[in-house]
């Protein structure tokens, strides 16, 4: 029987292909945008787990020095003579690669490399020239190096593993050690650290990769934007499923009537369903596939750039998204179908397939949709005053998003009804009428539609406001007019004499890298001068921070470092020996590290032997390009150390951009998904027009005319929404720089409003729906009088 | 017997309104026996038939069919009673709009278990539908598209066939060929037949007749 039943209910989906193929591709697109996403986030996350894996990161205890010093070898010595099980390490930077030398004898046993090493000829690897372990990406990357270079996928990217001594060599850090990790399992009798090595700390394993934990805000907002981009999906295949068992409603009684059990008809449309969904699901997933291979590289930049940490560039096969993708389209086919469903259940056998019934239906039920907006507005409204932190900041957005797109319908309904009241003629009055009739049909299409353009108004409204931010930042922090760069000391001396009667000021950098509270920081030695104090701006200060900065006895850190080290104004750190009280916390936007700044004088005193290797240098504006010209010829500078403030701006902008490419392509995927729904619906819709539209053709209005009237009805119904979704994607552009950009990456940004650009997306909506609309219409103006006349003679 | 209803009573609320639309029915039916059911709209004759085809379940009453009281059966058991034991034409034919005539014949047969290909055949041929086997309902007239519910029902071989208003939307002419075969076909199943009906003359062609009015058997 249930072979028969299946075949009964397959036979729709033959007769009705572009229905199939609507819940088909919705299914799909829906499941390729969440699972693209999410395929993104596991295989960062992979990385950061490569990366804690293999350097120990959050796993072990660490000792350093207090002052961010190398560890003494004595030192190490004398705490493997305590009893102590730690094993040294060794890291630094050769061609954009992390090199990380390990003792493979000493590390604990389940560390990253050792575990490599085990597949690896020890002798080999413990040998002057070594193997040094990578992945291919950083392997290419050290090529010209004189060490022997295994390929191994598990390292993490931007990483290589290697012996201590040959790191130590390669890095020309000879007998350095950084840090200590100390093994899990330690003897009982043990000297207190604080007897044997008074100099380090210990760090305590934190259970988890610091990146890790870092980047958890930023693909918490990447899965809420794949989670909406499936939302928008899903409203397609909610869509499509409604109408399929609206136009099944009479097959069903008739299956019922002929003798079908209700449960095993409901079981077995559960099942043409599910299996509907798995087919759909491997398509999506191995669209997402595609896209997350297309999205990885910019989210990879963008992780990059934002937290410095380091993801592949490609993407691996992971059963675990494979299975969520699949997941994810039955749950959310489910979702959709639930409704369909629950009204099955309910319909009486002998219910009749009433005409109109989807408008009816809708009519009923736009009650409850009227409350249940209401109360989601209600919702958002209180959050919007309340909300505090990621989760309430992403409950503002749901409410928010799911109660205007359930209140669209009411509210494109009631405009409607105001210009019918107001149409003059007889065609106006009809138009209005028959839109007003159209729109049950097309909500569906047109909540996906708001939410697509207001996730495009707002998410584009935050990023450029980010960028003007950082744009005025740059302004900010590059202040000089001309960055020169020396190779030695003696080119430094040359430049500096060279330049001085030229020139207003000359600023040295200078900086050294260091670890502080177990984060690693680069402290800048600043010169006392106007250009800081006029154009810095901190975000948080003690009273006079300049001036305590200049008499030593302050520091300032940027946010990124506060909040990572938990520090606040008046806190005390330690540098060497001296202990700097935190005077004032400045804005970085993206810079990955943490950074801090002193005096010129206390540099000087806590590292001699660090010299300014770079100069600020101000001066007219329409001197640069002489000075340069000068400099290149008299100094014999090449150009690639000569660098002028436009240069930086530029290539920082440049940067900048790239970071949010995923954003962007995401809201062009999303905006396209819900041109598809539009169509979809329109082509759907088409089918069930010809009845609507015979009576006006027959009392003398011409197809061609009835074409252009379909046209024109989706087009306003677009404008109208567009026009909708723009105070809509502003509140939720609000909300993401006020709530929830605050909560994730700590920073307060100001809103800026593009009127162009919504100008611009505006006329984008219009065109996609023009374009939905373009076919449908065409086919209604061909539609032969025999058809037309058909549904005169079925009336009978 | 066949088929035994006794004192079926059946009311239906519209709004704040109670509708009685049966009260107190008592019909009885045997095997090969044919009866019309007359009676002015809204005097009961499409629900006493759909109670009786297991469509509906009358709110007091009995309803014996083939030995079972299916007044008591739960869903499942009306469903095995519609697809075995009585087979329901429709005035509106209700066709399964996707599947050809071919197939619509076969389907309750086959939901039944009892598919019989040559039976099929010969009730496609008798019924004058061989021309139409691989067309879709949508491309009959409406003559065509009740022979083929009437075809799908026999096809099942009921021992009780129900028919509401068979020919109703059909022209005289029409009307009375489909009325031909049908009894004809009726009668060498040995199976019952209960016809709805407002035309004297398709009444006429029963065995028995009886009237409803007011709910009641007049």
């Amino acid at each position: 029987m249930n072979r028969v039943i299946l075949a009964g209910l397959l036979s729709h989906w033959r007769r009705n292909l572009l229905q199939l193929i609507t819940l088909l591709a919705g299914l799909a697109l829906a499941t390729a945008l969440w699972s693209g996403v999410q395929a993104v986030n596991v295989e960062a996350r992979a990385s950061y787990d490569a990366a804690a894996a293999t350097l120990g990161e959050g796993r072990y205890d660490q000792l350093l020095r207090r002052d961010g010093q190398p560890i003494a070898l004595a030192t190490y010595v004398k705490l493997r003579r305590a009893g102590w099980l730690v094993s040294p390490v060794v890291q630094g930077q050769e061609a954009g690669i992390r090199i990380i030398g390990i003792d493979p004898l000493t590390a604990p046993g389940d560390l990253g490399p050792v575990q490599i090493g085990e597949d690896a000829d020890l002798q080999a690897f413990l040998s002057y020239t070594g193997q040094l372990f990578a992945n291919a990406d950083s392997a290419k990357a050290l090529r010209d190096l004189a060490t022997e270079i295994i390929i191994v996928a598990d390292i993490a990217p931007g990483t290589a593993i290697t012996d201590i001594g040959v790191a130590q060599r390669l890095l020309g850090k000879p007998g350095q050690i950084d840090r200590l990790i100390v093994a899990p399992a330690q003897p009982l009798r043990q000297a207190a650290l604080a007897e044997i090595a008074p100099e380090l700390s210990r760090q305590v394993a934190q259970g988890g990769s610091d990146v890790a934990r870092l980047t958890d805000s930023f693909h918490l907002n990447l899965t809420a934007f794949g989670l909406l981009s499936f939302s928008v999906g899903i409203f397609i295949v909610n869509g499509a499923i409604g109408l399929a068992f609206e136009q099944r409603r009479p097959v069903v009684r008739t299956l019922r009537a002929l003798g079908v059990p209700l449960r095993r008809l409901i079981l077995i449309m559960a099942a043409e369903l599910a299996m509907m969904a798995l087919v759909a699901g491997l398509i999506g997933v191995s669209l997402g596939y595609i896209l997350a291979s297309v999205l990885l590289p910019d989210v990879a930049a963008t992780l990059r750039g934002l937290y410095g940490a380091e993801v592949a560039g490609t993407l691996t096969l992971r059963p675990i998204w494979w299975l969520s993708g699949l997941a994810i389209a039955l749950g959310g086919t489910a979702i959709a179908a639930s409704g369909a469903f629950w009204q099955l259940a309910q319909m009486p056998l002998l219910a009749g397939a009433q005409p109109r019934a989807q408008v009816m239906a809708a009519g009923r039920r736009a009650r409850w949709q009227a409350v249940l907006a209401v109360a989601l507005l209600l919702i958002a409204l209180v959050l919007a005053f309340t909300a505090q932190g990621l989760v309430a900041g992403f409950a503002l957005l749901a409410s928010m998003l799911i109660g205007a797109a359930l209140a669209l319908p009411m509210v494109l309904d009631r405009i409607l009804a105001f210009a019918q009241a107001r149409a003059r003629d007889v065609r106006s009055t009809w138009f209005w009428a028959d839109t007003r009739q159209q729109l049950p049909g097309l909500s569906l299409a047109l909540m996906a539609l708001l939410l697509a353009l207001a996730a495009n108004v707002g998410v584009s409204t935050m990023v450029s406001s980010f960028r003007l931010t950082f744009v005025g930042f740059l302004d900010q922090r590059l202040a000089s007019e001309l960055y020169v760069r020396a190779d030695s000391d003696e080119m430094a001396e040359g430049i500096v004499s060279y330049v001085s009667p030229r020139v207003d000021t000359i600023l040295p950098i200078q900086s050294v890298d260091v670890t502080m509270r177990g984060q690693p920081v680069e402290v800048f030695g600043n010169r006392d001068h106007a250009t800081y104090r006029d154009n810095w701006t901190l975000l948080s200060s003690s009273p006079a921070p300049w001036d305590n900065v200049a008499n030593g006895t302050a520091i300032l850190i940027n946010e990124q470092f506060a909040r990572r080290a938990d520090l606040d104004i008046g806190d005390t750190i330690t540098l060497g020996t001296t202990p700097l009280d935190i005077a004032g916390i400045y804005g970085d936007y993206g810079n990955p590290i943490g950074q801090a700044v002193i005096n010129e004088a206390l540099f000087a005193q806590l590292y001699p032997n660090v010299r300014p290797a770079r100069f600020g240098l101000r001066l007219d504006d329409a001197d640069v390009p002489i000075l340069v010209r000068d400099m290149a010829r008299d100094l014999q500078i090449p150009e690639t150390h000569l660098v002028n403030q436009a240069q930086i701006k530029a290539f920082s902008v440049g940067i900048f951009d790239r970071t949010f490419t995923v954003t962007q392509a995401l809201n062009v995927l999303t905006l396209s998904v819900a041109g598809f729904a539009m169509l979809m619906s329109l082509l759907t819709l088409a089918a069930m027009r010809v009845p609507q539209l015979a009576p006006a053709w027959a009392m003398g209005m011409t197809r061609r005319s009835l074409g252009r009237y379909e046209l024109l009805r989706a087009v306003l119904l677009a404008v109208l929404t567009a026009i909708a979704a723009l105070p809509l994607g502003l509140l939720l552009s609000w909300a993401l720089l006020d709530i929830v950009n605050v909560a994730a990456f700590g920073w307060k940004l100001p809103m800026f409003l593009f009127p162009a650009e919504y100008a611009k997306l505006l006329i984008l909506a219009l065109i996609a729906a023009a374009l939905a609309a373009l076919w449908p219409a065409w086919q209604l103006s061909r539609t032969p009088p025999s058809d037309l006349l058909k549904v005169f003679s079925n009336e009978r | 017997m066949l088929l035994d209803a006794t004192a079926i009573h059946k009311s239906y609320t519209t709004g704040d309104n109670v509708v009685a639309v049966l009260r107190g029915v008592d019909l009885s039916l045997d095997t090969g026996e044919t009866l019309a059911l007359t009676g002015e709209s809204g005097s009961g004759k499409s629900t006493l038939l759909h109670l009786i085809g297991g469509l509906d379940v009358p709110d007091s009453g009995r309803i014996r069919l083939d030995g079972r009281d299916i007044a008591a059966l739960d869903d499942a058991g009306r469903a095995a009673v519609r697809r075995g034991t009585a087979g329901v034409i429709f005035q509106q034919f209700n066709l399964i709009p996707s599947l050809r005539v071919a197939d619509n014949i076969s389907f309750q047969a086959r939901l039944a278990g009892r598919y019989d290909a040559d039976w099929c055949d010969e009730l496609t041929e008798r019924l004058g539908l061989r021309e139409q086997r691989d067309k879709f309902p949508e491309q009959l007239s409406g003559g065509q598209q009740q022979r083929v519910a009437i075809a799908r029902t026999l096809a099942s071989r009921p021992k009780l066939v129900l028919a509401d208003e068979p020919t109703g939307n059909l022209d005289e002419a029409t009307a009375s060929a489909v009325l031909d075969v049908m009894l004809s076909l009726v009668a060498e199943a040995q199976a019952g037949l209960l016809i709805v009906t407002h035309s004297e003359h398709v009444a006429g062609r029963m065995a028995r007749r009886l009237h409803l009015a007011m709910g009641q058997v007049a």
